[in-house]
């Protein structure tokens, strides 16, 4: 990963203003969520391709740490009181001692293997949330209204809270990966996804370096997850842990461009605007005419245009020099 | 067991099944030498290789690096210890410029990003390959990809470069560049262990040759002793040739 | 004990099923190297043949195998031409992606067409149950297990016996030397993934004997399926049949023994147990 110019700043700079200005200008309430759930795929896509796109390790199993953020944050307000800022932190760590725990007896495992125990392990868990009376097994948890504050974490008038606060989640991990990217651990996530021999040979303990993409991506996961919990206010694991949200996740890093930082972003604006607006189109009959839309569209994309958006941008700007 | 010794290989066993790899394996390397393993196929060059630098767990026998044991340490902890190899079949990071690559090694000794690049960019004037810094990897010649693998190695400022058969595939231009480079490799300190078939640089190269044959250590002297050496002839060229000579 | 038993042989019943199911996707695995997501999904479709030749023209599933057979032969065919022949050269993630994809449609297209609604077959030449000595046997199930050992026999012999049967081996041990060989891959290609298909098909006719068709039903056979893959190796055929058994004598004990809600997760628990132990399956052992 290079440096970022002053060109690309420039970019990035307008692209931001443009987003923190756009609900201002469009006040659809309808525009306003599409867009709150385009910020939180991107955070789970740019959260992936940390371990995906880097280090090669192919998580379709992301919708777990997304569900244990959302439950946690939810189980610990309900119970206990505690704040849902707090309960992001708890589900935040809690998830990335889950990866920890699953990650380091897969530490072998590379692509295919890989895949299907991400695929296994998550199915595990939504099967446990399924049947555990504490967390409200099948019917799951109502998130309480409380009275409209940041501090609750709360907001009821208006989705423009949310639309920041998701923004700004997703600057996080967008600032996260490019630090990533960049630095030692950026260089070794690489080296481990070429080979773990070549990684092994430089000094890389590749153990070590796979917990740390597992584990920060999980913590940035779960983190949308808390989110996700208080502005829907209810979850059950039909809604979060469910494999079509790792599917929809893995896409959207696809799509944008999986092993660069703000690929996912792109990924994420192209394709839940899409299956969203075409859900609300097509959807309300109960046909899932949205879904044959949905898996046309997704197998489409694989087949022409694998390397994602980014790789398309970066080919063309490469020609136009 | 001397403390000046760098490397200190002492009866090293390996089997696989039924089949006996290295069988009592012993030799030393020395701070600045340019050693050579040597052996026909099947000798068990390329299990010894492994077993010293952590890749196959030995089944008897210990190795000491500068008086330190590293038997079966993980090959991530060899790295760090100071010894650097590169492979048979030449491996790079696929995604990443040359540059990239070398600094990857580089992280080893050093945290600063601005750092490390320095460093890699000095190694890479070193190994002449700065004029191609921003090439993806995958881009390069093989020639130019193994003298990239010596790049990785030597941005990790190791003490031992071990080199596994980095001549094979190599024309006959490239095979001097090769030498000249393993030979500026050591004027800069770092003591070589290559395990090599071409016997041309072997004989340029190496201070000494330890050979192998049918996993046992047969013979260990200079390059001309070795060369002459009756029992080395018939490994190579079995009984009948050697025979025939008599 | 009866009743240990009993589950033990239901386990078995089910395994067997499962062996088929699991033989088809690991043959394309070995092949190409994809791991189909829609597999469960072709299952369903073998399934609904079978009903809609029950539902409108009487026909009883077990002779609607032959017609299974073909249709899913000749869908695997299309849809490697068409859609997975265009993602082999590309990255990894395009191949696992794009049968997620037609996954997808097929199940909400065929939802969209015959309704998500569950259905049966209820009256077909085999019913009702034996009792030996105790441990009752569901004819249906019997008869299905049969079938798939019957089949997986002969997918077997078609491969160690007949000229392409062993060029599909040769590119599975090694595409490379199949290509010098003179073996045309891409042909091998599409003709695995077929019959792959086929068997699908076939053990949809034999499942819609005694289970539930409905557009979804592929979801949970096809993730139980990838287990079965990787347990018994990616790629070996032998590996997949056993641990095809050993995963439906697993998940029947453990649903019996623990609980049944958590029959999924067990299988999923054993994949994870499995590849940490030997991350090769059972391959080689």
């Amino acid at each position: 990963m290079h440096a970022i110019t002053g060109k690309q700043l420039t970019a990035g700079g307008t692209a931001l203003a443009l987003l923190i200005i756009l609900p201002l200008v469009v006040s659809s309430a309808f525009f306003q969520h599409v867009m709150i759930l385009t910020f939180m795929f991107a955070m789970c896509g740019v959260a992936w391709s940390l371990m995906g796109g880097f280090a090669g390790m192919f998580s379709f199993g992301q919708v777990a740490f997304f569900g244990i953020g959302a439950y946690a944050s939810s189980f610990l307000l309900l119970t206990f009181n505690i704040s849902p800022w707090i309960g992001l932190l708890a589900g935040g760590i809690i998830s990335a001692l889950m990866a920890a725990a699953i990650g380091y007896p897969c530490s072998n495992l590379r692509g295919h293997y890989f895949a299907i125990a991400s695929i296994a392990f998550a199915e595990i868990v939504r099967i446990v949330f399924n049947n555990w009376k504490l967390v409200g097994a099948a019917e799951g948890l109502t998130i309480p209204m409380l009275k409209e504050s940041l501090a609750n974490f709360m907001f009821h008038s208006s989705k423009l809270p949310y639309y920041y606060i998701m923004l700004a989640f997703l600057l996080l991990a967008v600032a996260v990966c490019y630090y990533v990217s960049t630095s030692k651990m950026g260089y070794y996530f690489r080296a481990i996804k070429e080979s773990h021999e070549v990684a092994e040979v430089l000094g890389v303990n590749v153990v070590r370096y796979r917990l740390f993409a597992i584990m920060i991506s999980a913590f940035l996961t779960s983190m949308a997850g808390t989110f996700y919990a208080q502005y829907i206010l209810y979850i059950d694991p039909e809604s979060v842990m469910i494999l079509p949200i790792s599917v929809q996740i893995v896409l959207v890093a696809m799509l944008g461009g999986a092993s660069t930082v703000l690929g996912p972003a792109i990924g994420a604006a192209i394709l839940i605007p899409l299956s969203e607006y075409t859900r609300a189109w097509l959807g309300y009959k109960g046909t899932g005419v949205d879904m044959i839309v949905y898996g046309t569209l997704i197998t489409i994309i694989s087949m022409y245009q694998p390397a994602g958006v980014w790789g398309s941008i970066t080919h063309l700007m490469r020609r136009a020099k | 067991m001397s403390a000046s010794l760098l490397l200190d290989v002492q009866g090293v066993s390996k089997y696989f099944g039924g089949l006996q790899a290295n069988e009592d394996v012993s030799f030393q390397v020395n701070p600045g030498e340019i050693v050579s393993i040597i052996g026909p196929n099947g000798a068990g060059k390329s299990t010894l290789f492994s077993c010293v630098t952590g890749f196959h767990r030995v089944d008897r026998g210990r190795i000491f690096f500068k008086g330190r044991e590293i038997t079966n340490q993980k090959p991530h902890k060899i790295g760090k210890i100071g010894i650097a190899r590169t492979f048979q079949v030449v491996q790079v990071i696929s995604d990443m410029t040359v540059l990239e690559n070398v600094m990857t090694g580089g992280f080893l000794k050093h945290t600063r990003v601005a750092d490390v690049r320095r460093k890699c960019e000095e190694v890479l004037a070193f190994t002449g390959l700065i004029e191609k810094k921003s090439f993806n990897a995958l881009a390069l010649t093989i020639s130019d990809k193994k003298r990239l693998e010596v790049s990785m190695a030597l941005a990790m400022e190791p003490e031992l470069l071990m080199l596994d058969e980095s001549m094979a595939g190599l024309t006959p231009v490239e095979l001097q560049e090769m030498i000249a480079l393993i030979r500026k490799v050591r004027s800069r300190g770092v003591t070589v262990v290559v395990v090599e078939h071409v016997m041309e640089a072997v004989m340029e190269l190496s201070d000494r040759v330890i050979v192998l044959n049918t996993g046992r250590k047969i013979v260990e002297g200079s390059p001309q002793e070795v060369v002459a050496n009756p029992e080395v002839i018939r490994a190579y060229l079995g009984e009948r040739y050697h025979a025939v000579r008599q | 004990m009866e009743q240990l038993a009993q589950q033990l042989v239901n386990g078995v019943l089910i395994g067997l099923v499962y062996s088929l199911l699991a033989i088809g996707l690991t043959l394309v695995w070995g092949v190409m190297n994809v791991l189909n997501f829609a597999h469960g999904d072709f299952l369903m479709i073998g399934m609904f043949i079978s009903y809609w030749m029950y539902a409108l023209a009487g026909v009883d599933p077990l002779f609607s195998i032959p017609v299974n057979a073909v249709a899913l032969f000749l869908l695997g065919m299309f849809v490697y031409r068409f859609i997975i022949s265009k993602v082999m050269s590309g990255p990894g993630l395009a191949q696992l992606v794009v049968t997620f994809g037609v996954s997808i449609f097929i199940a909400n297209f065929a939802a969209l067409i015959w309704t998500p609604n569950f259905r049966s077959i209820e009256h077909t030449l085999l019913s009702g149950t034996w009792d030996l000595s105790g441990v009752k046997l569901s004819i249906p199930k019997v008869v299905t297990s049969i079938g798939s050992v019957i089949t997986s026999f002969l997918l077997f012999w078609f491969l160690r016996n007949t000229r392409t049967g062993k060029a599909i081996l040769a590119v599975e041990m090694d595409r490379e030397a199949a290509t010098i060989m003179g073996i045309n891959t891409e042909r091998i290609n599409s003709l695995s993934f077929a019959i792959g298909s086929a068997l699908v098909g076939v053990a949809g006719a034999l499942l819609a004997t005694h289970y539930y068709i409905y557009p979804f039903v592929g979801g949970t056979f096809g993730l139980i399926c990838f287990c079965i893959v990787a347990l018994g190796g990616f790629g070996s055929i032998e590996g997949a049949f056993i641990a095809g058994i050993l995963v439906g004598v697993v998940q029947t004990l453990g649903g019996y023994l623990f609980d049944p809600a958590y029959k999924l997760a067990i299988v999923f628990l054993m994949y994870l147990i499995t590849v940490w132990i030997r991350p090769q399956g059972l391959r080689g052992w």
